[in-house]
């Protein structure tokens, strides 16, 4: 479904170039969950901004449901972006429309169905979520939890092929986070979506995962199962999974030597 | 020292093209940012999607009806500064009655779009750059082009066509009560008597006054729409950017208001 071939990407100019994504290869299939793991800074965002095409990158592929999209413009990716939809790690709700709105959104612009059947809907994409009965509500009343859910709502208004979340789980509470895997895991399973999740709540996408891609720098360090993950050997992933502030990947973001650095601040 | 006086001009030259490097990066960028606009609100409908009316009525209330007490206020009250600065001078050339006249032009041709798009680039240009300006930091902005619906048609789109029609009603407005207020104080205060003051200034008044002073309040709308948007689609990042870049947008607006005044007022002095 998603095949992403040797993406790279850098930021900046000059010496100040950073390379974010390396030697990014990917496949996500169709019908089941990606997991894309690893610490913050790691470059989990940015390879699903590559997915969406709100970057493009220095270099590589990216094809989707059979199309080449890094070098789409306009109409073209706009009947891309038609076929997947995304939820966002902020939720990004429009805050002056309310959830029936915002959830009718996608319908009202880019369906010719009409009010009634439009409310039908919405009805139903907001039961699946267990909010029903949440229309007219502005997103400004809703807890993280909810902001969630509806966002989850509006991204399945259109019956996409694909759904992208960012963060699903980021600060939320246990409960929560459990209903959450739950929907990801119904709608992939029971409508056949492909599901790309970016996360760093490891047990949950233990749970959720077909497949587990972990990044540490820009660079795919491991992929799997959650079960070869579990069972990996490399240090880096150990100590990910375990949480552990000791270990190969450094407590300290610096570049540089720290005894360098302070025989260069002593010498000026 | 020769070299690091030449590696200081260097760097001051560096900075320096710096400096023109990014100024001419934002007006092309308010360039195709106006364009775009302009080709949504007006060239888009005619290929057959047409505008919604219904966030415009929004902002119209939003923008305009709701600005009317301050245009009002302001508009007012520089009537009757002028009456009062110009009666001193033109009582010493014995033409006092001439009061109505001066307010009047003044306000019809300068004083009344000015004012008015002043008071706007600070309440509604602010109101545009902090509200879509959130709006980009929380993935609001990304959220409509990935549901491939376009931020510019959906968020620039109703609030440039309410400042395009609200702009120019405001400054009617405001003409008005500026005369009013030049006109309270001259038959009042000033003591001038009511049928002269009237005539004088009707003398005095032609529709063209009317005409350039709308025609400026457009383009100072189509200013004050475009730099507000501009200013919070650019922010990148954190929240601080939307109180930097409103701030900015003010400013800028407020410049760019008096500059394009300028540019047509010697235009109609040398064309009219
Ligand atoms: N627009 C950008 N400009 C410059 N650097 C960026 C930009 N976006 C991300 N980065 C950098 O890329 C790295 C990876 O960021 P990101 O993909 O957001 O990581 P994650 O989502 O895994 O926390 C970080 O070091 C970040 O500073
Ligand atoms: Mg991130």
């Amino acid at each position: 479904m998603i095949e992403v071939k040797n993406l790279k990407k850098t930021f900046g100019e000059g010496d100040k170039r950073i390379t974010v994504l390396e030697d990014f290869n990917a496949h996500m299939e169709k019908g089941q969950i990606t997991s894309i793991i690893g610490g913050s800074g790691s470059g989990k965002s940015t390879v699903l901004k590559h997915l969406i095409g709100a970057y493009r990158p220095d270099f590589g592929e990216i094809w989707i449901d059979g199309e080449e999209v890094t070098q789409l413009k306009g109409e073209a990716i706009s009947s891309v972006r038609k076929k997947f939809g995304i939820m966002f790690q902020s939720g990004a709700l429009f805050n002056s429309l309310t959830v029936e709105d915002n959830v009718a959104l996608p319908m009202r612009e880019h369906t010719s169905l009409n009010e009634g059947t439009i409310l039908i809907m919405v009805k139903m994409k907001l039961e699946m979520v267990g909010l029903r009965g949440a229309e007219h509500l502005k997103p400004a009343q809703l807890s993280g939890g909810m902001v969630k859910r509806i966002a989850l709502a509006r991204a399945i208004a259109l019956d996409p092929k694909i759904v992208f979340y960012d963060e699903p789980s980021a600060g939320l509470d246990p409960i929560s986070i459990g209903v959450i895997d739950k929907l990801i895991i119904d709608l992939s399973k029971k409508m056949g979506i492909t599901s790309v999740v970016v996360t760093h709540e490891i047990p949950s996408a233990m749970r959720i995962s077909d497949k587990i891609i972990m990044l540490f720098k820009g660079k795919i360090i491991a992929e799997g199962t959650p079960e070869e993950i579990r069972n990996s050997a490399d240090p880096r992933v150990i100590q990910f999974i375990e949480g552990s502030p000791d270990g190969p990947i450094p407590f300290s973001k610096s570049q540089t030597d720290y005894g360098e650095e302070l025989k260069e601040m002593s010498r000026v | 020292m020769v070299r690091s006086f030449f590696g200081f001009i260097g760097r001051r030259g560096f900075e320096f093209t710096g400096v023109f490097e990014n100024f001419f990066k934002e007006i092309s960028g308010l360039y195709y940012l106006t364009r775009a606009t302009l080709y949504c609100t007006f060239l888009e409908p005619l290929r057959g999607k047409p505008n919604k009316w219904k966030p415009v009525w929004t902002q119209m209330e939003e923008v305009g009806v709701k600005s009317t007490t301050i245009v009002f206020l302001v508009s007012f009250l520089i009537g009757v500064i002028l009456a009062f600065q110009s009666a001193h001078q033109l009582s010493r050339l014995g033409a006092l009655d001439f009061v109505g006249a001066l307010v009047g032009v003044a306000i019809l041709r300068e004083l009344g779009p000015l004012m008015t798009a002043l008071v706007m680039s600070g309440r509604v240009g602010a109101a545009f750059t902090a509200e879509l300006g959130t709006m980009k930091v929380s993935d609001e902005v990304l959220a409509l082009e990935i549901m491939a619906l376009n931020p510019v048609k959906f968020l620039i789109t109703p609030r440039f066509l309410a400042l395009l029609i609200m702009l120019p009603c405001l400054t009617i407005m405001a003409d008005l009560m500026g005369i009013l207020g030049g006109f309270l104080i001259g038959t009042t205060t000033l003591g001038i008597d009511p049928v002269t003051y009237i005539n004088n200034s009707l003398d005095a008044m032609v529709i063209k006054d009317v005409v350039t002073g709308l025609i400026k309040s457009v383009v100072f709308a189509v200013i004050i729409v475009m730099v507000g948007s501009y200013m919070a689609f650019i922010i990148e990042g954190g929240a601080e950017m939307v109180g930097q870049n409103t701030r900015t947008a003010v400013v800028v607006s407020m410049i760019l208001v008096i500059i394009a005044d300028l540019v047509f007022t010697s235009l109609f002095f040398f064309v009219t």
